[in-house]
């Protein structure tokens, strides 16, 4: 077990580097370089020379990826002459934008994004599990054939779509909810919720569609597993068979799903968050890549990856204690 | 034991089991499949009836009929099954529930699939027998499930109750299996191929066991098989069934000795035999089981069957009852006159020698 963690650790450390080094590679093979896109149009070439020069532009590559690198483990001194900056550890560089340091906009920005991302998380995986599951119990039935017709709308529905409707018809239209803002759940847990509702909603139904079908399909090959039926002949109660029987069973590979879906959504949800106007980890990339903010670029591509590797290990981990079979060495 | 219901109670010397012209047939898109087409046999405690037949001759849906296990939403059943005085066609799921895994229980062909790959092996026994005994403890049923497993020759019990059903060998977890089955002494026990998943060294094992336990709980045995050399060493009585109808019943030794159907001919020819001629080439059946959907007219075997049309148009325009062959007890359902069946298996099939 010990032994497995430290390796997919390793390894997680390997990936992470070689993402590192792609993404750096990939920012500078851009055919426009950022200070003339910070510069502006009229710039002399002085001036973006010198601009350069600030960001540490006209360096090697390799000398400004080992500077890089080496700020987020050991801090470093960013700038020359009057704008001298210290930068502790873990330095991720200072927006080329703003001069904000990047771990702040990250601190400001994550906790959206979490936020949205686990509490629509939750609410999918409820309605999802729970209607598939159902459904599956009562296959044939009017109550599994809507909700399969359900979810195959909302499996055809898309972010944008959903979101401006729910926008429109909840918020502008009926002001039942308020319009969606980010507020700390440390500051106000329910004022938290509420701002969220939207984006929970709209995700959370979406993904349910999703899960719902999975769900079903899942327990629906269970059922006909011959341990079920072991169960049943050992003269279990129907909710016994179905409950510790089969839905143990069949949850774990949603487990799996659900665990990679969440660690690539951590990345940003760039759709939902632009659409209810939330600064979250998705719009901060976006709007770097477009700024050719290399430092913003590199520290939310970075952490995109790093939740999706934490998934991936997390995900292992949690099969090895459901699933007796899967031994981890 | 339970209590007979009102709907009947049986004497002492009744079988346990009879089942009476049960008829299980599962409507499809493709129309209905008669998977059990009028079946009756009765099976006494301390006796073990063999159900013999290729794949889907009915013989696995009988046995789950008896269990109870069909989905009566997918399934119409018709006919007659009396377990213990109660007639348990058509009744009510849950009262069924109580008899399953009580007074009959079942073993199955994978043992692997069967047994619930996440719980462990004890903890698996343990709770077939705390649902018939809720007044009993956990760390009773525990110790139940570990007396069972060695009941059922497995070392180390203690050890072995506390590991998964993917730390057991296949020998052991249909071991284990059995133990499920008879944590509750069932009366009933109706094994589906206990023996085909495994090797042929362990297969006997598992009989044997299974003989020795029979006496011991002195239980009604049905054993569900393809396998002429099982039927051979554990069973009392033979059914031979095809495409969901018997086509002769009889004592061990009357079906296995003097066979009267072409069809239990082709299976016994089918099977090596030690006493028989080395250099003899075996005989298959040929072609397939029948559809059940469209079964042919007439006698369901006849199109591989070698002497069907002996008999004039018979075979082809008539479903054959089952009929005595003079023998006690030794019925068969076939056109071929008794004088035939007899000259065709002494003259054709008998030098080929069986597998007991």
């Amino acid at each position: 077990m010990v032994r497995f963690v430290i390796r997919r650790l390793l390894l997680a450390v390997t990936t992470l580097f070689a993402i590192s080094v792609i993404t750096f590679l990939l920012f500078f093979a851009v055919p426009s370089s950022p200070a003339t896109v910070m510069c502006g149009k009229s710039c002399s070439p002085e001036r973006i020379a010198q601009v350069e020069h600030r960001l540490g532009l006209d360096q090697p590559l390799i000398e400004q990826y080992t500077t890089y690198m080496k700020g987020i483990f050991v801090g470093r001194t960013i700038g020359s002459g009057d704008f001298v900056r210290e930068c502790p550890a873990p330095c991720l560089g200072y927006s080329f934008r703003t001069d904000e340091p990047v771990t702040d906009i990250l601190k400001r920005t994550v906790p959206v994004t979490l936020s949205i991302v686990l509490g629509a998380a939750v609410m999918w995986l409820t309605i999802g599990v729970s209607l598939g599951m159902t459904s599956a119990l009562r296959r044939g039935t009017l109550f599994d054939r809507m909700a399969i017709g359900a979810s195959l709308v909302g499996a055809s529905l898309q972010v944008y779509f959903l979101g401006l409707v729910l926008l429109l018809v909840l918020v502008y239209g009926s002001a039942i909810l308020p319009s969606p803002t980010y507020t700390p759940f440390t500051e106000n847990p329910f004022k938290w919720a509420l701002g969220l509702l939207l984006p929970w909603i709209t995700l959370g139904f979406l993904n349910s569609a999703l899960y719902a079908r999975l769900s079903r399909a899942q327990m629906l090959e269970t059922l006909s597993e011959d341990f079920v039926r072991t169960a049943r002949a050992k003269g279990l109660p129907k909710r016994t068979v179905y409950t510790r029987h089969a839905l143990r069973a069949a949850i774990t590979p949603l487990i799996t799903i659900a665990g990679l879906d969440i660690g690539a959504s951590l990345g940003g949800t760039v759709i939902t968050e632009s659409i209810f106007g939330l600064q979250g980890l998705g719009r901060v990339a976006i709007q770097a890549v477009e700024d050719l903010n290399l430092p913003i670029v590199m520290a939310t591509v970075l952490l995109a990856a790093t939740f999706i590797v934490v998934a991936n290990i997390v995900v292992d981990l949690t099969y090895a204690f459901i699933d007796p079979r899967v031994r981890l060495s | 034991m339970a209590v007979p219901s009102a709907t009947g109670s049986v004497a002492p010397d009744d079988p346990y089991l009879r089942v009476s012209d049960l008829r299980v047939h599962f409507p499809t898109e493709d129309g209905l499949v008669r998977a059990v087409d009028g079946i009756s046999f009765a099976v006494e405690r301390g006796k073990t009836l063999g159900i013999v037949g290729e794949s889907g001759s009915g013989k696995s849906v009988t046995s789950m009929a008896i269990m109870g296990l069909l989905d009566a939403a997918r399934t119409h059943i018709s006919g007659e099954i009396w377990v213990g005085g109660r007639n348990i066609a058509g009744m009510d799921d849950e009262k069924v529930r109580h008899l399953r895994g009580e007074d009959m229980a079942m073993v199955f062909q994978d043992p692997l699939s069967a047994l619930h790959p996440f719980y462990k092996v004890g903890v698996q026994i343990a709770e077939a027998y705390k649902v018939h005994h809720p007044s009993a403890s956990k760390a009773e049923a525990a110790k139940r499930a570990v007396e069972m497993l060695d009941r059922v020759g497995i070392p180390q019990p203690q050890r072995r109750a506390k590991q998964y059903p993917h730390e057991f060998s296949g020998g052991m977890r249909q071991r284990a299996m059995i133990a499920m089955a008879l944590v509750n002494d069932p009366a009933l026990l109706v094994a589906d191929e206990p023996t085909t998943a495994l090797d042929v060294t362990v297969q006997a094992q598992i009989l044997d066991l299974l003989e020795d336990l029979q006496r011991e709980f002195h239980s009604a045995v049905i054993m569900i098989t393809h396998d002429l050399g099982v039927v051979a060493q554990i069973a009392d009585d033979v059914l031979v069934m095809y495409a969901g109808r018997a086509v002769e019943t009889g004592s061990v030794e009357q079906v296995m000795r003097s066979p009267q159907h072409p069809y239990t001919w082709g299976l016994l020819a089918s099977v090596p035999s030690l006493h028989g001629d080395a250099e003899m080439d075996l005989v298959p059946i040929k072609g397939n089981p029948p559809s059940l959907i469209n079964l042919p007219p007439g006698c369901s075997f006849n199109p591989r069957c070698r002497y069907a049309g002996l008999n004039g148009n018979r075979s082809f325009a008539e479903v054959p009852e089952l009929r005595s062959t003079g023998q006690d007890g030794h019925q068969v359902a076939c056109h071929l006159a008794a004088a035939d069946r007899l000259r065709i298996y002494r003259e054709d099939i008998a030098h080929a020698g069986v597998a007991q």
